[in-house]
């Protein structure tokens, strides 16, 4: 029993500025929803305010069913892991994963039960009598989040708990995060700027810009269908590309007008969703992936091929990114490595027109 | 292409030699200038030293080098430890001394904790109104708290000494501890808050302990402070057995015209001993203590 | 939709009386809680400073007997009293030379310190700062003793190298050297540690950035190390300036004023007057003195201070 609802919260700080601007949102029991933006978005204000650590200016929040508005942090039943871990540096691992239940005056078995049992899902049996100088980072975000599993909370709240940690660590302890949550289960709110941290650990992913929510969704249902132009240009890496263009009737069919002469046709099961906007200025979105080497033998529909002559090529590896601009847009394309590219050199590209996403520039809306 | 070698690296060894011929210098230099001034600020000192070591006899004795001592003696030292009137000094100033270093600190703490964590109305204008006072010297004071004390009938008394102490002490460790408390990461208390601590617990079993060294370098500070403070307990004691160290060995120890110099000497320097041995043990507190004022807060 | 629910259920509770009156408690009882910590410290402020002071300037404008109020005929007779204006002056000279002494002598020390091996500069500090922990008032009875006219060690030693014996204390601009000397005595190691801590903040990328800049030592010292320790420095000499500008007991022991009231300052005239003499009011006055240029100086130390604290956040 521990869902989340929070309610057309807002938060003002003095001298006016809104850093949250009236959001609704509603968590499942045992779901792990991670809030996703820019920083300065609001998505640590939301959490602290879940937490009690910020006062809401209006709005309401309840736990679990009940409301907790002007309920102190220490009696929601929540617990927190932080940016900068915030381990207390004079306790060992053992006090500071014992801390919050000898405040709530546990015995002590039942402490050293529950301490015993949080460093075996983490691992960090071997750690309890270390003071936390002398971890490491990871193994600081381990003890962390055993703080968090000792207490059993409704929820858990993270707060960018990756962050200060190097590439390759951050990868494990994601994995790590994920284990933890498929066997405690506990209802997880986590906050990131990580895109690819929220598409991997949530449930459903909160995406948020200027202290409002612009979607929330599986992680699929964002990268599919973007709401708008911020979702869409937000999630997936590299970023969705952004082309000028004008919508025309082309017989039976609609085209798309890119600047530079290129007519790209519109698959034409969208035929109806776009007729209303026919002849309109409008953003055509399409992601790196979706915008390939011609292959031989490809019998895919709707694939439209131009010619472009990239600027930038950059070898991955696994791919080769090119970069191209089309009257001032930068174009990114994603090409299998063994297509030779050079820059200067034109090559024809393959666009997957069913990938593709039209942003009326007006309200920025996915149509 | 050997000759070419060769010139490089002859010039490579030339630019070596004179670099660490520089260095060589500015660490002579250095050396020179450290034993030098260590001579000097350790003369004095070292001399009252050896004049509490020698008898009445041999300071009268104009003949020789007054910098050393034939004839040993610990009487003076003798004298003194076994003379009521300067035990009543020593035990004086552990009293007043140990009474306001408990004081300070419980004011300190509570108030630095306050300011520094707890922003309440007027809390920004009270933290600068504190180092202010820190800006206070004592001298400016002493003659309307003379009045003051007499007025509460505390003249010629340890008490009065007591309650004017933490004017000296309460204003910097305040300040200094406001400096440790913030330079706590915010996170540690929010975490402490979802843990389930209140203020008190906060403060006691979070702030303390990792604040640690602030209050061990504040306690130093209270404690050096009123061990060696002059100018209230001149001012305001004047029955000898009611006097601390300081002004008891500088008023009573020098009577009349004949100076028991070596007695004046053993006394200064055994008054001066417990701030000495505290600094012995505790430097490193101690000059953080001493450094943070400028630096924290 | 269960949680909308429950929701609803709970809203009307808590809307109904609830909701600004437990925040409104609950901000009180942390502002009560703030106000009653900072308490003691308001009491000592207040009772102990910020009274005296208002106090003390009542008490400068009273007759001796404090039976009438002569507004500022205190500040008159001391304006007419050619041994007060030598104290004003005694002051300031003593205090401008020993500061400026104590800050030259004490950044060359820090920067000897700074240039020695890590590994020793520990115990030479240790030793250096030995006449900043003795308290001054029995640290000067020795230097009493040293310059003693006929047993002073220091005559010793000139005799020894043929130098000429000195009435260290018994001659008016000799008395004041040796004030002088005792204050930067006393006071340099403090500057020394200050201006270490300061050269230590400087990050040793900055040298070595100058250095493959081309910058000698000197060009080092003018453009990397003053301008990273201007704020430090200022900082401290203020706060000597006022520390050594009210000093008493180094005076009181030394000279206690004389010879013929020529080394007093203010804070031991006002002792000399206030206490001694029982001139209650006039001692106030003479002190009072101390109040503007004490005043001047710690407002640049405050604003020093902060402008530190912001570099640093």
């Amino acid at each position: 029993m521990a869902q989340v609802t929070l309610r057309k919260i807002v938060k003002e700080y003095e001298g006016g500025v809104q850093a949250v601007k009236g959001i609704d949102l509603d968590i499942a029991d045992h779901e792990f929803v991670v809030l996703v933006g820019p920083s300065g978005c609001g998505k640590s204000t939301t959490l602290r305010m879940i937490a009690g650590l910020e006062e809401i200016t209006s709005g309401d929040i309840a736990i679990g069913g009940a409301l907790v508005n002007d309920i102190p942090p220490r009696d929601r039943d929540i617990a927190m892991v932080f940016q900068n871990y915030a381990l207390y540096p004079h306790m060992t691992v053992y006090d500071n994963m014992a801390f919050g239940l000898m405040l709530r005056k546990f015995d002590k078995g039942e402490i050293r039960r529950r301490v015993e049992n949080a460093a075996r899902i983490l691992d960090i049996g071997m750690l309890l009598d270390r003071k936390p100088k002398a971890l490491s980072g990871g193994q600081r975000q381990r003890v962390a989040m055993g703080r968090a599993i000792v207490r059993d909370p409704k929820v858990f709240l993270f707060d960018e708990p990756l962050s200060n940690l190097d590439a390759k660590l951050r990868v494990q302890m994601r994995t790590e995060i994920k284990k933890v949550h498929q066997t405690v289960k506990t209802t997880t709110v986590y906050v990131t700027h990580d895109q690819i941290e929220a598409m991997t650990l949530a449930d459903r992913v909160v995406v948020m810009n200027h202290g409002v929510i612009e979607q929330v969704g599986p992680p699929q249902e964002l990268y599919h269908h973007p709401a708008t132009k911020f979702v869409a240009g937000f999630i997936g890496s590299p970023a969705m590309n952004f082309i000028p263009v004008r919508l025309e009737q082309g017989g039976a069919a609609l085209n798309l007008e890119l600047p530079g002469g290129i007519v790209l046709p519109v698959p034409a099961d969208r035929t109806r969703r776009y007729t209303p906007h026919i002849g309109r200025e409008l953003l055509f979105g399409l992601r790196p992936e979706h915008l390939t080497e011609v292959r031989p033998n490809d019998h895919r529909e709707n694939m439209a091929v131009f010619e472009a002559v990239p600027e930038v090529v950059e070898p991955m590896g696994m791919e080769t990114l090119l970069h191209f601009w089309m009257e001032g847009a930068e174009i990114c394309a994603r090409i299998d490595p063994a297509t030779p590219a050079e820059p200067g050199r034109g090559l024809p590209l393959a666009a997957d027109m069913n990938q593709m996403h039209l942003i009326d520039p007006k309200t920025d809306r996915v149509l | 292409m050997s000759a070419t070698t060769a010139t490089v690296g002859g010039g490579i060894a030339r630019k070596v030699g004179s670099l660490h011929r520089e260095r060589r210098w500015a660490l002579v230099t250095a050396y020179i200038s450290l034993v030098f001034s260590a001579i000097i600020m350790l003369a004095p000192p070292f001399y009252m030293l050896i004049t509490s070591l020698k008898t009445s006899a041999e300071i009268a004795d104009q003949k020789g080098n007054p910098w050393i001592v034939r004839n040993p003696t610990l009487m003076n030292y003798w004298e003194l430890m076994t003379d009521k009137l300067f035990q009543g000094f020593f035990i004086n100033s552990v009293i007043v001394t140990v009474i306001v270093v408990v004081l300070t600190m419980v004011i300190s703490v509570l108030a630095a904790f306050a300011l520094a964590r707890m922003r309440f109305f007027g809390s920004q204008v009270l933290a600068t109104g504190v180092f202010l006072t820190y800006l206070v010297p004592d001298t400016l004071l002493f003659i309307p708290l003379y009045q003051i004390v007499g007025g509460l009938g505390l003249l010629n008394s340890i008490w009065g000494l007591v309650l004017v102490y933490p004017t000296l002490t309460v204003p910097f460790c305040t300040w200094i501890m406001i400096g440790y408390f913030a330079s706590i990461p915010k996170e540690l208390d929010e975490a402490a808050l979802i843990d389930g601590a209140n203020w008190m617990q906060m403060l006691t079993k979070i702030f303390i302990p990792v604040a640690l060294p602030g209050i061990i370098a504040a306690t130093i500070f209270a404690f050096t402070v009123s061990w060696a403070a002059f100018v209230y307990p001149t001012a305001f004691v004047t029955t000898p057995d009611q006097m601390p160290l300081t002004i008891g060995v500088v008023s009573q120890l020098v009577r009349g015209d004949t100076f028991a110099w070596g007695q004046i000497m053993a006394g200064a320097l055994l008054a001066a001993l417990p701030p000495v041995i505290v600094y012995a043990f505790l430097m490193d507190y101690y000059i953080a203590g001493l450094t943070a004022g400028a630096t924290k807060g | 939709m269960a949680a909308d629910g429950t929701l609803a259920a709970g809203a009307p509770r808590t809307a109904g009386h609830g909701r600004a009156t437990t925040l409104e408690r609950f901000a009180r009882r942390r502002s009560t809680i703030a106000f009653m910590m900072t308490l003691p410290l308001i009491l000592v402020v207040a009772g102990l400073v910020a009274y005296p002071a208002g106090y003390g300037m009542y008490l400068s404008t009273l007759n001796r007997r404090m039976t009438e109020n002569i507004g500022f005929g205190n500040f008159e007779i001391l304006f007419d009293s050619d041994t007060f204006w030598n104290v004003a002056w005694q002051s300031c000279i003593f205090a401008i030379t020993a500061v400026v002494l104590k800050a030259l002598i004490g950044f060359w020390l820090a920067h000897m310190l700074h240039d020695i091996p890590a590994k020793g500069q520990r115990k030479w500090r240790g030793m250096l700062l030995i006449p900043w922990v003795i308290p001054p008032a029995l640290s000067t009875l020795g230097w009493w003793w040293m310059f003693d006219p006929s047993y002073g060690s220091i005559n010793w030693l000139f005799s020894v190298v043929g130098g000429p014996q000195i009435p260290w204390l018994g001659e008016p601009w000799w008395a004041r050297a040796s004030i002088i000397i005792v204050n930067v005595w006393y006071g340099a190691p403090f500057f020394m540690i200050m201006y270490l801590a300061a050269l230590k903040s400087v990050p040793d990328q900055l040298y070595e950035a100058a250095a493959i800049d081309g910058a000698t030592g000197l060009q080092r010292l003018r453009y990397v190390t003053l301008p990273m320790m201007a704020n430090i420095i200022s900082i401290t000499v203020l706060f000597s300036l006022i520390v050594t500008f009210a000093n008493y007991d180094i005076v009181r022991v030394l000279t206690n004023g004389g010879p013929r009231d020529l080394t007093h300052v203010f804070a031991s005239y006002a002792f000399q007057v206030g206490i001694l003499s029982g001139n209650i009011p006039r001692g106030a006055a003479v002190s009072l003195f101390m109040f503007p240029i004490l005043a001047i100086c710690a407002f640049f130390v405050l604003r020093g201070v902060t402008r530190r604290n912001k570099e640093q956040m």
